[in-house]
Protein backbone atom coordinates (compact mmCIF):
# COMPACT_ATOMS: atom_id res chain seq x y z
CA UNK A 1 0.00 0.00 0.00
CA UNK A 2 2.79 2.77 0.81
CA UNK A 3 4.23 1.67 -2.30
CA UNK A 4 1.05 2.64 -4.51
CA UNK A 5 1.24 5.81 -2.09
CA UNK A 6 4.71 6.39 -2.75
CA UNK A 7 3.78 5.99 -6.49
CA UNK A 8 0.95 8.38 -6.24
CA UNK A 9 2.65 11.30 -4.93
CA UNK A 10 5.75 11.11 -6.76
CA UNK A 11 3.16 11.31 -10.28
CA UNK A 12 1.64 14.19 -8.19
CA UNK A 13 5.04 16.32 -7.80
CA UNK A 14 6.06 15.64 -11.09
CA UNK A 15 2.76 17.03 -12.03
CA UNK A 16 3.15 20.16 -10.29
CA UNK A 17 6.88 20.16 -12.43
CA UNK A 18 5.22 19.34 -16.00
CA UNK A 19 3.17 22.61 -15.16
CA UNK A 20 5.92 24.97 -14.24
CA UNK A 21 8.73 23.51 -16.63
CA UNK A 22 5.69 23.96 -19.17
CA UNK A 23 4.75 27.80 -18.60
CA UNK A 24 9.04 28.42 -18.33
CA UNK A 25 9.14 26.79 -21.86
CA UNK A 26 5.99 28.90 -23.28
CA UNK A 27 7.23 32.14 -21.91
CA UNK A 28 10.45 31.76 -23.37
CA UNK A 29 9.36 31.00 -26.60
CA UNK A 30 7.03 34.27 -26.64
CA UNK A 31 9.86 36.40 -25.22
CA UNK A 32 12.22 34.52 -28.49
CA UNK A 33 9.58 35.33 -30.55
CA UNK A 34 9.44 38.99 -29.82
CA UNK A 35 12.97 39.21 -29.60
CA UNK A 36 14.92 37.25 -31.58
CA UNK A 37 18.31 38.56 -30.90
CA UNK A 38 17.98 38.08 -27.08
CA UNK A 39 17.40 34.47 -28.11
CA UNK A 40 20.33 33.11 -26.47
CA UNK A 41 20.12 34.59 -23.46
CA UNK A 42 16.62 33.48 -23.09
CA UNK A 43 17.31 30.10 -23.33
CA UNK A 44 20.08 29.97 -20.73
CA UNK A 45 17.92 31.37 -18.31
CA UNK A 46 15.55 28.90 -19.06
CA UNK A 47 17.82 26.18 -18.89
CA UNK A 48 18.52 27.34 -15.40
CA UNK A 49 15.31 27.77 -14.15
CA UNK A 50 14.14 24.44 -15.59
CA UNK A 51 17.07 22.93 -13.51
CA UNK A 52 16.10 24.42 -10.17
CA UNK A 53 11.99 23.73 -10.85
CA UNK A 54 13.25 19.85 -12.18
CA UNK A 55 15.54 19.99 -8.87
CA UNK A 56 12.58 20.64 -6.41
CA UNK A 57 10.45 17.92 -8.08
CA UNK A 58 13.51 15.30 -7.91
CA UNK A 59 13.32 16.30 -3.94
CA UNK A 60 9.46 14.88 -3.92
CA UNK A 61 10.80 11.54 -6.00
CA UNK A 62 13.13 10.98 -3.72
CA UNK A 63 11.14 10.86 -0.82
CA UNK A 64 8.42 9.06 -2.28
CA UNK A 65 11.72 6.59 -3.49
CA UNK A 66 12.53 6.27 0.44
CA UNK A 67 8.83 5.70 1.51
CA UNK A 68 7.89 2.84 -1.45
CA UNK B 1 58.27 15.80 -21.54
CA UNK B 2 55.59 15.59 -24.28
CA UNK B 3 51.92 14.89 -24.12
CA UNK B 4 52.23 10.95 -25.85
CA UNK B 5 54.54 10.33 -23.04
CA UNK B 6 52.44 11.35 -20.25
CA UNK B 7 49.70 9.38 -21.70
CA UNK B 8 51.52 6.05 -22.22
CA UNK B 9 53.30 6.59 -18.61
CA UNK B 10 49.35 6.86 -17.46
CA UNK B 11 48.25 3.82 -19.63
CA UNK B 12 51.05 1.33 -18.59
CA UNK B 13 50.26 2.45 -14.70
CA UNK B 14 46.28 1.34 -15.01
CA UNK B 15 47.16 -1.09 -16.71
CA UNK B 16 49.63 -2.38 -14.09
CA UNK B 17 47.06 -1.80 -11.75
CA UNK B 18 44.31 -4.01 -13.77
CA UNK B 19 46.59 -6.86 -14.55
CA UNK B 20 47.52 -6.73 -10.50
CA UNK B 21 43.68 -7.08 -9.89
CA UNK B 22 43.17 -10.50 -12.11
CA UNK B 23 41.03 -9.05 -14.29
CA UNK B 24 39.20 -12.05 -16.12
CA UNK B 25 37.03 -14.60 -15.01
CA UNK B 26 37.77 -13.98 -11.35
CA UNK B 27 34.19 -14.32 -9.75
CA UNK B 28 31.97 -16.28 -10.99
CA UNK B 29 28.15 -16.94 -9.29
CA UNK B 30 25.85 -19.74 -10.57
CA UNK B 31 22.49 -18.34 -11.71
CA UNK B 32 19.70 -18.00 -9.28
CA UNK B 33 17.08 -20.37 -8.78
CA UNK B 34 14.17 -18.26 -10.01
CA UNK B 35 13.53 -17.39 -13.49
CA UNK B 36 11.40 -14.59 -13.36
CA UNK B 37 13.45 -11.37 -14.06
CA UNK B 38 12.54 -8.94 -11.00
CA UNK B 39 13.14 -5.56 -12.38
CA UNK B 40 13.65 -3.69 -8.96
CA UNK B 41 16.25 -5.69 -8.22
CA UNK B 42 17.90 -5.41 -11.31
CA UNK B 43 17.73 -1.70 -11.63
CA UNK B 44 18.32 -0.87 -8.04
CA UNK B 45 21.85 -3.52 -8.36
CA UNK B 46 23.12 -1.41 -11.35
CA UNK B 47 22.51 2.14 -9.30
CA UNK B 48 24.22 0.92 -5.98
CA UNK B 49 27.69 0.59 -5.09
CA UNK B 50 29.49 -3.03 -5.12
CA UNK B 51 32.44 -4.61 -3.79
CA UNK B 52 33.11 -6.27 -7.46
CA UNK B 53 33.03 -4.61 -11.01
CA UNK B 54 30.52 -6.42 -12.64
CA UNK B 55 31.37 -7.36 -16.61
CA UNK B 56 29.47 -9.55 -18.14
CA UNK B 57 26.70 -12.60 -17.39
CA UNK B 58 27.44 -15.57 -19.49
CA UNK B 59 24.67 -17.77 -21.22
CA UNK B 60 24.52 -20.10 -18.11
CA UNK B 61 24.00 -17.73 -15.82
CA UNK B 62 27.70 -17.27 -14.81
CA UNK B 63 28.87 -13.61 -13.46
CA UNK B 64 32.06 -12.24 -14.90
CA UNK B 65 33.35 -9.71 -12.87
CA UNK B 66 36.37 -7.51 -11.61
CA UNK B 67 37.39 -7.89 -7.72
CA UNK B 68 38.26 -5.06 -5.89
CA UNK B 69 39.72 -4.34 -2.90
CA UNK B 70 38.47 -4.72 0.48
CA UNK B 71 39.94 -2.51 3.27
CA UNK B 72 38.32 -2.70 6.62
CA UNK B 73 39.47 -1.42 10.17
CA UNK B 74 38.32 -3.40 13.21
CA UNK B 75 38.17 -2.69 16.64
CA UNK B 76 39.15 -6.02 17.33
CA UNK B 77 41.41 -7.07 14.25
CA UNK B 78 42.51 -3.41 12.98
CA UNK B 79 43.37 -2.35 9.54
CA UNK B 80 42.84 -5.40 6.80
CA UNK B 81 42.65 -5.45 3.24
CA UNK B 82 42.03 -8.19 0.82
CA UNK B 83 40.41 -9.14 -2.28
CA UNK B 84 36.60 -8.92 -2.83
CA UNK B 85 36.75 -12.73 -3.90
CA UNK B 86 37.47 -13.84 -0.61
CA UNK B 87 33.92 -12.69 0.79
CA UNK B 88 31.74 -13.79 -2.39
CA UNK B 89 29.17 -15.77 -2.39
CA UNK B 90 28.47 -14.69 1.54
CA UNK B 91 31.76 -16.73 2.48
CA UNK B 92 33.18 -15.31 6.15
CA UNK B 93 36.84 -14.60 5.98
CA UNK B 94 38.61 -13.33 8.87
CA UNK B 95 35.35 -13.05 10.42
CA UNK B 96 33.61 -10.77 8.18
CA UNK B 97 30.89 -11.20 5.72
CA UNK B 98 28.58 -9.13 3.44
CA UNK B 99 25.18 -9.27 4.67
CA UNK B 100 22.46 -9.73 1.81
CA UNK B 101 19.78 -8.82 3.61
CA UNK B 102 18.21 -8.03 7.19
CA UNK B 103 19.02 -4.64 8.94
CA UNK B 104 22.79 -4.39 7.40
CA UNK B 105 22.10 -5.56 4.04
CA UNK B 106 24.35 -4.35 1.51
CA UNK B 107 27.31 -3.99 4.33
CA UNK B 108 29.73 -5.69 5.25
CA UNK B 109 29.64 -7.22 9.03
CA UNK B 110 31.74 -8.29 11.65
CA UNK B 111 30.58 -11.82 12.95
CA UNK B 112 32.33 -13.51 16.13
CA UNK B 113 33.91 -16.84 15.31
CA UNK B 114 30.78 -18.83 17.23
CA UNK B 115 28.88 -16.87 14.43
CA UNK B 116 30.52 -18.77 12.02
CA UNK B 117 30.66 -22.19 13.37
CA UNK B 118 27.07 -21.98 14.09
CA UNK B 119 26.20 -20.55 11.09
CA UNK B 120 27.97 -23.15 9.33
CA UNK B 121 25.53 -25.69 11.24
CA UNK B 122 22.45 -24.15 10.80
CA UNK B 123 23.25 -24.02 6.68
CA UNK B 124 24.09 -28.40 6.92
CA UNK B 125 21.33 -28.71 9.22
CA UNK B 126 18.99 -26.48 6.37
CA UNK B 127 20.96 -29.11 3.90
CA UNK B 128 19.39 -31.85 5.49
CA UNK B 129 16.02 -30.85 6.11
CA UNK B 130 14.24 -33.75 4.98
CA UNK B 131 15.16 -35.91 7.75
CA UNK B 132 12.82 -36.23 10.77
CA UNK B 133 15.44 -36.57 13.85
CA UNK B 134 17.79 -33.49 12.15
CA UNK B 135 14.42 -31.16 11.56
CA UNK B 136 14.24 -30.37 15.81
CA UNK B 137 17.63 -29.63 15.67
CA UNK B 138 17.06 -27.36 12.73
CA UNK B 139 14.57 -25.23 14.71
CA UNK B 140 16.55 -25.24 17.80
CA UNK B 141 19.50 -23.76 15.47
CA UNK B 142 17.18 -21.52 13.47
CA UNK B 143 15.96 -19.77 16.74
CA UNK B 144 20.04 -19.88 17.19
CA UNK B 145 20.07 -18.46 14.04
CA UNK B 146 17.85 -15.24 15.16
CA UNK B 147 19.29 -14.38 18.24
CA UNK B 148 22.54 -14.13 16.58
CA UNK B 149 21.28 -11.49 14.17
CA UNK B 150 20.48 -9.83 17.43
CA UNK B 151 23.50 -10.09 18.60
CA UNK B 152 26.24 -7.82 19.30
CA UNK B 153 27.60 -7.41 15.68
CA UNK B 154 29.93 -4.67 14.75
CA UNK B 155 30.45 -2.68 11.92
CA UNK B 156 33.62 -1.88 10.28
CA UNK B 157 35.01 1.14 8.96
CA UNK B 158 34.78 0.56 5.65
CA UNK B 159 37.07 2.30 3.49
CA UNK B 160 37.16 -0.60 0.12
CA UNK B 161 38.09 0.87 -2.65
CA UNK B 162 34.20 0.08 -4.16
CA UNK B 163 33.08 0.40 -7.92
CA UNK B 164 32.35 4.14 -7.55
CA UNK B 165 35.88 4.94 -5.56
CA UNK B 166 37.32 3.05 -8.68
CA UNK B 167 35.71 5.03 -11.49
CA UNK B 168 36.33 8.50 -8.66
CA UNK B 169 39.89 7.85 -9.23
CA UNK B 170 39.94 7.30 -12.98
CA UNK B 171 37.95 10.47 -12.94
CA UNK B 172 40.94 12.24 -11.29
CA UNK B 173 43.18 10.80 -13.06
CA UNK B 174 42.12 11.66 -16.49
CA UNK B 175 41.97 15.08 -14.92
CA UNK B 176 44.87 15.56 -14.28
CA UNK B 177 46.22 14.03 -17.32
CA UNK B 178 43.80 16.46 -19.08
CA UNK B 179 44.95 19.86 -17.19
CA UNK B 180 48.44 19.33 -16.55
CA UNK B 181 49.28 18.74 -20.37
CA UNK B 182 47.53 21.59 -21.67
CA UNK B 183 49.08 23.82 -18.42
CA UNK B 184 52.29 22.74 -19.90
CA UNK B 185 51.84 23.49 -23.34
CA UNK B 186 50.92 26.93 -22.56
CA UNK B 187 53.74 27.07 -20.16
CA UNK B 188 55.64 26.17 -23.40
CA UNK B 189 53.71 28.43 -25.85
CA UNK B 190 52.22 31.14 -24.01
CA UNK B 191 49.16 32.85 -24.62
CA UNK B 192 48.86 31.92 -28.30
CA UNK B 193 46.45 30.08 -30.97
CA UNK B 194 45.47 27.09 -28.92
CA UNK B 195 46.63 23.93 -30.90
CA UNK B 196 44.98 20.31 -30.10
CA UNK B 197 43.80 19.50 -27.00
CA UNK B 198 44.18 23.03 -25.86
CA UNK B 199 42.05 24.03 -28.13
CA UNK B 200 39.19 21.24 -26.91
CA UNK B 201 39.42 22.18 -22.91
CA UNK B 202 39.85 26.63 -23.19
CA UNK B 203 36.86 27.16 -24.38
CA UNK B 204 35.25 25.23 -21.72
CA UNK B 205 37.48 27.02 -18.86
CA UNK B 206 36.38 30.13 -20.35
CA UNK B 207 32.95 29.39 -20.67
CA UNK B 208 32.99 28.33 -17.00
CA UNK B 209 34.95 31.83 -16.03
CA UNK B 210 32.96 34.21 -18.01
CA UNK B 211 29.50 32.45 -17.73
CA UNK B 212 29.58 31.29 -14.18
CA UNK B 213 32.33 32.74 -11.65
CA UNK B 214 32.23 36.58 -12.98
CA UNK B 215 28.56 37.46 -13.74
CA UNK B 216 27.93 35.38 -9.98
CA UNK B 217 31.64 36.62 -7.80
CA UNK B 218 32.61 39.71 -9.30
CA UNK B 219 35.83 40.67 -11.84
CA UNK B 220 38.08 41.39 -8.73
CA UNK B 221 37.29 38.25 -6.46
CA UNK B 222 36.68 35.13 -8.86
CA UNK B 223 40.19 34.47 -9.23
CA UNK B 224 40.43 32.89 -5.87
CA UNK B 225 37.42 30.24 -6.41
CA UNK B 226 38.54 29.82 -10.09
CA UNK B 227 40.10 26.42 -9.01
CA UNK B 228 37.25 25.51 -7.16
CA UNK B 229 34.66 26.01 -9.64
CA UNK B 230 36.86 24.19 -12.38
CA UNK B 231 37.69 21.56 -10.53
CA UNK B 232 33.68 20.90 -9.53
CA UNK B 233 32.34 21.27 -12.66
CA UNK B 234 34.66 18.77 -14.70
CA UNK B 235 34.24 16.79 -12.20
CA UNK B 236 30.78 15.97 -11.84
CA UNK B 237 30.74 16.61 -15.88
CA UNK B 238 33.11 13.79 -16.19
CA UNK B 239 31.39 11.56 -13.98
CA UNK B 240 27.81 11.61 -15.19
CA UNK B 241 29.10 11.08 -18.65
CA UNK B 242 31.21 8.20 -17.76
CA UNK B 243 28.34 7.38 -15.73
CA UNK B 244 26.63 6.40 -18.96
CA UNK B 245 29.26 4.40 -20.30
CA UNK B 246 27.99 0.74 -20.38
CA UNK B 247 30.84 -1.11 -19.52
CA UNK B 248 33.98 -0.96 -16.93
CA UNK B 249 36.35 0.78 -16.20
CA UNK B 250 33.29 3.29 -16.92
CA UNK B 251 29.80 3.06 -15.63
CA UNK B 252 29.51 3.10 -12.16
CA UNK B 253 27.07 5.43 -10.66
CA UNK B 254 29.08 7.97 -8.99
CA UNK B 255 27.63 10.78 -8.79
CA UNK B 256 24.30 9.16 -8.36
CA UNK B 257 25.27 8.14 -5.18
CA UNK B 258 24.11 10.24 -2.51
CA UNK B 259 27.56 10.11 -0.12
CA UNK B 260 29.28 11.56 -3.19
CA UNK B 261 26.88 14.59 -3.43
CA UNK B 262 27.00 15.15 0.32
CA UNK B 263 30.35 15.54 -0.42
CA UNK B 264 30.94 17.99 -2.72
CA UNK B 265 27.71 20.29 -1.54
CA UNK B 266 29.35 20.08 1.91
CA UNK B 267 32.83 21.40 0.24
CA UNK B 268 30.60 24.14 -1.14
CA UNK B 269 29.54 24.54 1.94
CA UNK B 270 32.57 25.44 3.40
CA UNK B 271 34.06 27.26 1.42
CA UNK B 272 31.00 29.73 1.14
CA UNK B 273 31.52 30.10 5.25
CA UNK B 274 34.83 30.47 5.22
CA UNK B 275 34.74 33.16 2.63
CA UNK B 276 32.22 35.09 4.13
CA UNK B 277 33.01 38.30 5.49
CA UNK B 278 31.71 40.67 7.72
CA UNK B 279 28.48 41.77 5.74
CA UNK B 280 27.34 38.22 4.89
CA UNK B 281 27.38 37.16 9.08
CA UNK B 282 25.94 40.81 9.87
CA UNK B 283 23.03 39.82 7.06
CA UNK B 284 22.24 36.21 8.69
CA UNK B 285 22.63 37.51 12.47
CA UNK B 286 21.48 40.50 12.18
CA UNK B 287 19.57 41.53 8.92
CA UNK B 288 19.42 44.83 8.30
CA UNK B 289 16.37 46.90 9.17
CA UNK B 290 14.49 43.96 11.13
CA UNK B 291 13.36 45.50 14.62
CA UNK B 292 15.15 43.33 17.74
CA UNK B 293 12.18 41.58 18.55
CA UNK B 294 12.12 39.38 15.39
CA UNK B 295 14.95 38.50 15.65
CA UNK B 296 14.75 35.32 17.39
CA UNK B 297 12.69 34.19 14.45
CA UNK B 298 15.02 35.22 11.89
CA UNK B 299 18.30 33.86 12.90
CA UNK B 300 17.10 30.10 12.96
CA UNK B 301 15.07 30.79 9.65
CA UNK B 302 18.43 32.50 8.23
CA UNK B 303 20.43 29.49 9.64
CA UNK B 304 17.42 27.23 8.09
CA UNK B 305 18.15 29.25 4.41
CA UNK B 306 22.19 28.39 4.91
CA UNK B 307 21.87 24.60 5.38
CA UNK B 308 18.97 24.41 3.04
CA UNK B 309 21.05 25.63 0.15
CA UNK B 310 23.66 23.19 -0.14
CA UNK B 311 21.51 20.60 0.67
CA UNK B 312 19.45 21.40 -2.31
CA UNK B 313 22.24 20.84 -4.50
CA UNK B 314 23.32 17.77 -3.05
CA UNK B 315 19.88 16.04 -3.79
CA UNK B 316 19.12 17.53 -6.96
CA UNK B 317 22.40 16.14 -8.32
CA UNK B 318 22.01 13.10 -7.03
CA UNK B 319 17.67 12.74 -7.83
CA UNK B 320 18.82 13.88 -11.57
CA UNK B 321 21.68 11.74 -12.16
CA UNK B 322 19.77 8.44 -10.56
CA UNK B 323 16.60 9.29 -11.99
CA UNK B 324 18.16 9.00 -15.59
CA UNK B 325 19.68 5.88 -14.75
CA UNK B 326 16.70 4.70 -13.35
CA UNK B 327 14.80 5.32 -16.56
CA UNK B 328 17.13 3.91 -19.03
CA UNK B 329 17.40 0.44 -16.95
CA UNK B 330 13.55 0.54 -17.17
CA UNK B 331 13.54 0.96 -20.66
CA UNK B 332 15.97 -1.71 -21.20
CA UNK B 333 14.40 -4.05 -18.92
CA UNK B 334 10.93 -3.63 -20.75
CA UNK B 335 12.93 -6.08 -23.07
CA UNK B 336 13.01 -8.47 -20.63
CA UNK B 337 9.68 -8.12 -18.74
CA UNK B 338 8.15 -8.92 -21.97
CA UNK B 339 10.45 -11.58 -23.05
CA UNK B 340 9.43 -10.81 -26.95
CA UNK B 341 11.58 -9.48 -29.76
CA UNK B 342 9.24 -7.02 -30.86
CA UNK B 343 9.48 -4.72 -27.98
CA UNK B 344 13.36 -4.22 -28.16
CA UNK B 345 11.88 -2.12 -31.52
CA UNK B 346 10.22 -0.06 -29.26
CA UNK B 347 12.32 0.03 -26.45
CA UNK B 348 15.72 0.68 -27.85
CA UNK B 349 14.57 3.89 -30.05
CA UNK B 350 13.40 5.09 -26.75
CA UNK B 351 16.19 4.20 -25.00
CA UNK B 352 18.84 5.73 -27.17
CA UNK B 353 16.48 9.32 -26.48
CA UNK B 354 16.78 8.95 -23.07
CA UNK B 355 20.59 8.43 -23.20
CA UNK B 356 20.89 11.56 -25.84
CA UNK B 357 18.81 13.35 -22.55
CA UNK B 358 21.41 12.09 -20.54
CA UNK B 359 23.89 13.42 -21.58
CA UNK B 360 22.18 16.81 -21.88
CA UNK B 361 21.09 16.44 -18.60
CA UNK B 362 25.09 15.63 -17.84
CA UNK B 363 26.22 18.84 -18.85
CA UNK B 364 22.93 20.90 -17.50
CA UNK B 365 23.50 19.38 -14.01
CA UNK B 366 26.96 20.20 -13.84
CA UNK B 367 26.61 23.66 -15.05
CA UNK B 368 23.27 24.34 -12.53
CA UNK B 369 25.83 23.14 -9.36
CA UNK B 370 28.70 25.01 -10.21
CA UNK B 371 26.61 28.12 -11.00
CA UNK B 372 24.69 28.12 -7.95
CA UNK B 373 28.13 27.47 -6.29
CA UNK B 374 29.29 30.26 -7.44
CA UNK B 375 26.28 32.40 -6.89
CA UNK B 376 26.17 31.14 -3.06
CA UNK B 377 29.98 31.95 -2.91
CA UNK B 378 29.25 35.49 -4.38
CA UNK B 379 26.94 36.07 -2.05
CA UNK B 380 29.21 35.45 1.02
CA UNK B 381 31.98 37.87 -0.54
CA UNK B 382 29.24 40.71 -1.82
CA UNK B 383 30.78 43.93 -0.45
CA UNK B 384 28.02 46.36 1.57
CA UNK B 385 26.41 48.51 -0.77
CA UNK B 386 24.14 50.95 1.71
Amino acid sequence: MTGTLAAIGAGLAVIGAGIGIGRIGGQAMEAMARQPEAASKIQTAMIIAAALIEGVALFAVVVALLQG
Amino acid sequence: MSLRLLIKQFGLLTLALLVSFQVVSASEEHAKEDESFNPSEFILDHIKDSHEWHVITKEDGHHVSIPLPIIVYSKNSGLNAFMSTKLAHGHIYKGFQIQHEGPYAGKIIEVGEDFHAEHQQAKEEHAHEDHAVEASEAHTEESDHQAHSEDEVYLPLDFSITKNVAMMFLAALIMLVLFLSVARAYKKQGISEPRGLQGFIEPIILFVQNDIAIPNIGEDKHHKFMPYLLTVFFFIFLNNIMGLIPFPPFGANVTGNIAVTFVLAFITFLITQFSGNKNYWRHIFATPGVPLWLLPIMIPVEIIGMISKPFALMVRLFANITAGHIIVLSLVSLIFIFKAMWVSAVSVPFTLFMDVLELLVAFIQAYVFTLLSALFIGLAVVDDHH
